[in-house]
C-alpha cells in the first residue's frame, strides 16, 4: 500500500501534468484488442483474409495467381470487416457505458475522439500491411505448389489505392459510430446504405451517372477492378467522402461534445 | 475539498437539480443522501464534467473538474460500478486506468489486493463479476491514482455486510489521512455508519446539511421511569418540553445530562435514558421517500 498522507491538500498537486496524447493513444489502441469482441473481430479479419486467399489459390487459374490478384482478393473481406472495428471503437463507450470512466479520466472529449481515430487508423494500416504480407506469401505458395504465374508486378498506385480504400472504410465506420453512438444502428446503416444505393441506381437509370458522386462504394469501385484511381475517381471520392465520411464525422464530433455522459 | 455552488440541471420542464450548494471538507466523509431520483447522480455527474449544468458551478480542490490536469491523480470517481466493458478483465480495466494516469504497472496489483480481489478474480472478465466484486473493482479504480478526493455514487450497493464494514474502514482511513470523501446513498442506515457529515437531497433540493451527530440528535432524548407520573412532575418542574410515548416513555427536548440531573434532584428512579429513536433526520427522510413513492403510484 503506497497511499501517501495528504495533509489536507486544498489545491491540485502542481507536480501532476496533463495526460499526454501518447498515453491516451496507448490506452485506446489497447481497448481495441483487450475485449472479447475486439479480439475476435481482429482474429476474424485475419482468419477470413487467409481463408479467402486459400480459396483463391485453389479456384483461380494458375495464370491468375499473381501478387496483384492476391492483394485484390484480400481487399474485399478487409473492406467489409475493418469498418466494424472503427464502429466498435466509439460505440462501446456508450453501449458498455465505459464513457463514464473514459471521460472522467480525460475530460477533453475531443482529445479522446482524436486518440480513437488515430488508433483505428493505425490498426487499419497494420491490417493492410498484414494483408500485403499474406498476399506475398500466397504468391510464393502459388508459384511453388499451384504452378502459379507468380508475377510481382504491382504499381505503387495500386498499393496506394488499396490503403486509401481500407482507410476510408474504417474512418467511415468510425464516423457512423460517432454519429449514431449505437453499435447495432451504426453497423446496420453502414451495410444497408450501399445496398440501398445499388437498388436505387438500378431502378432509376438516370441516377447512374451521379452514382459515383453520391456513393463512396461506387466511387471506390475502380480499385476492385484492378484499375488505379485517376483524377476523376479522386474527385468522386472527395465528394462522396465528404458526404458519407466527413459530414457524419463532423456531426458526430459535435454530438460527442454536447452529449451528457450517463450510466443509464 | 469539494465545493458545489448553486448547481442546477433542468431537463425540459423537469427541474432535476435545483440550486444545490454544499461543501465536502478534507479529513471527513460527507454522505450525500436522498431517495432514488432525488438528483444525487445528476449532481455528481455535473461535478465530474459529464453532464453540463444548466446553472451554477462546482470545484474540486478549488478548480473546475475539467481543468484538473490528469484528473484521475486528484479525484477518484466511481459513478456506476456496472459501467464497465463486460468483456474486459478486472485487471485490464485497472491497467487501462494506470496507462492514462501514467502509473507504474505494479500499482494495478497493489490495488486489487487492497480491495480484496484475488489475482484469479482480477483475471476474470467483469461480465462474470457479482455486483459486490464490481463495486470493489470500482473502488480500486477510484483509488488507483492516489487521489486526495473521492466521489462515489452508491458504492455500498451490492456489498454484503462484511463488505460495507470493510469499505467503512477504508474510507475512514482515507479521510483520516486528510482526504475528502463524498459518497451517495439512498439508505440512511447505510450512510449513517460511514459519514461524518450529511447532505440530504430531495426532489433536487438540499433539505438538510450538517454534522451527522447534530442531525441525528435533533429528535431529543428518551427517558423512562419506574413511576411515569413522578417522572412527568419532575420534567415539568425542570421546565422541559416533552411528549408521552405510547409505551409510557417520554421524549424530552433536552440533553441527557440535564435530564439525569433533574431526576436525581427529584429522587425519581430512571430505568432508561438515551437518544430518541425516530430521529428528526429519519422522519424527514421517510417523508421524502414516501412522498416520492406516492408520486410514482399516481403517475
Amino acid at each position: 500500500m503506497t497511499t501517501a498522507t495528504h495533509h489536507l491538500e486544498l489545491s491540485p498537486d502542481p507536480r501532476v501534468a496533463s495526460v499526454p496524447f501518447s498515453r491516451l493513444l496507448r490506452a485506446e489502441l489497447r481497448k481495441l484488442v483487450d475485449t472479447r469482441a475486439g479480439f475476435w473481430l481482429l482474429t476474424a479479419i485475419g482468419l477470413i483474409t487467409v481463408a479467402v486467399i486459400v480459396v483463391f489459390l485453389f479456384v483461380a487459374d494458375p495464370d491468375q495467381l499473381t501478387f496483384m490478384n492476391l492483394v485484390g482478393a484480400t481487399a474485399t473481406p478487409q473492406s467489409i470487416l475493418l469498418p466494424v472495428l472503427g464502429i466498435l471503437a466509439v460505440t462501446a463507450e456508450w453501449s458498455q457505458r465505459t464513457g463514464l470512466v473514459t471521460f472522467t479520466l480525460e475530460p477533453s472529449r475531443i482529445r479522446i475522439a482524436v486518440a480513437k481515430l488515430v488508433a483505428v487508423v493505425l490498426v487499419g494500416l497494420l491490417a493492410v500491411v498484414v494483408a500485403l504480407g499474406v498476399a506475398a506469401l500466397s504468391n510464393l505458395a502459388g508459384m511453388a505448389f499451384m504452378d502459379g504465374a507468380g508475377s510481382w508486378n504491382i504499381g505503387a498506385a495500386n498499393v496506394r489505392d488499396f490503403f486509401a480504400v481500407q482507410l476510408i472504410g474504417i474512418v467511415q465506420g468510425f464516423a457512423f459510430g460517432m454519429l449514431l453512438m449505437n453499435t447495432a444502428a451504426a453497423i446496420v446503416l453502414y451495410y444497408v446504405i450501399p445496398i440501398a444505393w445499388t437498388v436505387l441506381f438500378s431502378m432509376v437509370g438516370s441516377l447512374e451517372k451521379v452514382a459515383p458522386w453520391l456513393d463512396v462504394n461506387t466511387a471506390m469501385a475502380p480499385a476492385f477492378d484492378q484499375r488505379t484511381f485517376q483524377a476523376g475517381d479522386w474527385a468522386h471520392i472527395a465528394v462522396s467522402g465528404a458526404i458519407w465520411v466527413l459530414l457524419p464525422l463532423a456531426l458526430g464530433l459535435v454530438r460527442l461534445l454536447r452529449r451528457e455522459v450517463k450510466s443509464a | 475539498m469539494i465545493t458545489v455552488e448553486e448547481l442546477s440541471k433542468r431537463y425540459g420542464a423537469h427541474q432535476s437539480v435545483d440550486r444545490v450548494s454544499f461543501r465536502a471538507q478534507p479529513g471527513s466523509v460527507t454522505g450525500f443522501l436522498g431517495p432514488n431520483g432525488a438528483g444525487k447522480s445528476t449532481t455528481m455527474r455535473m461535478m465530474t464534467g459529464l453532464t453540463p449544468p444548466s446553472a451554477g458551478r462546482s470545484t474540486i480542490l478549488g478548480v473546475p473538474y475539467a481543468e484538473l490536469p490528469n484528473p484521475g491523480r486528484h479525484v477518484g470517481v466511481l459513478l456506476d460500478a456496472s459501467a464497465q466493458h463486460t468483456g474486459r478483465t478486472g485487471r485490464e480495466i485497472l491497467r487501462l486506468g494506470a496507462i492514462v494516469m501514467g502509473l507504474r504497472p505494479q500499482r494495478v496489483d497493489e490495488m486489487l489486493e487492497i480491495v480484496g480481489l484475488s489475482a484469479d478474480e482480477g483475471n476474470r472478465r467483469v461480465g462474470n463479476y457479482s455486483l459486490g466484486m464490481r463495486q470493489r473493482l470500482g473502488i480500486a479504480h477510484a483509488l488507483l491514482g492516489d487521489p486526495q478526493v473521492l466521489i462515489l455514487d452508491e458504492p455500498a450497493n451490492g456489498l454484503d455486510p462484511a463488505g460495507i464494514h470493510w469499505m467503512r474502514g477504508l474510507l475512514r482511513g482515507f479521510a483520516d489521512q486528510g482526504g475528502t470523501v463524498l459518497l451517495s446513498s439512498h439508505l440512511l442506515h447505510e450512510i449513517e455508519v460511514i459519514a461524518d457529515h450529511l447532505v440530504v437531497i430531495g426532489r433536487g433540493v438540499i433539505v438538510a446539511d450538517g454534522n451527522k451527530a447534530d442531525l441525528l440528535n435533533a429528535a431529543g432524548t428518551l427517558v423512562r421511569g419506574l413511576d411515569p407520573d413522578a417522572l412527568a412532575r419532575c420534567l415539568d418542574a425542570a421546565g422541559f418540553v416533552y411528549q408521552l410515548e405510547p409505551d409510557g416513555a417520554y421524549v424530552v427536548d433536552a440533553p441527557r445530562e440535564q435530564i439525569a440531573a433533574a431526576a436525581a434532584r427529584h429522587g425519581v428512579a430512571v430505568t432508561e435514558l438515551r437518544g430518541a429513536d425516530g430521529s428528526g433526520l429519519e422522519e424527514m427522510f421517510l417523508q421524502l421517500t414516501a412522498d416520492d413513492a406516492r408520486e410514482k403510484v399516481i403517475a
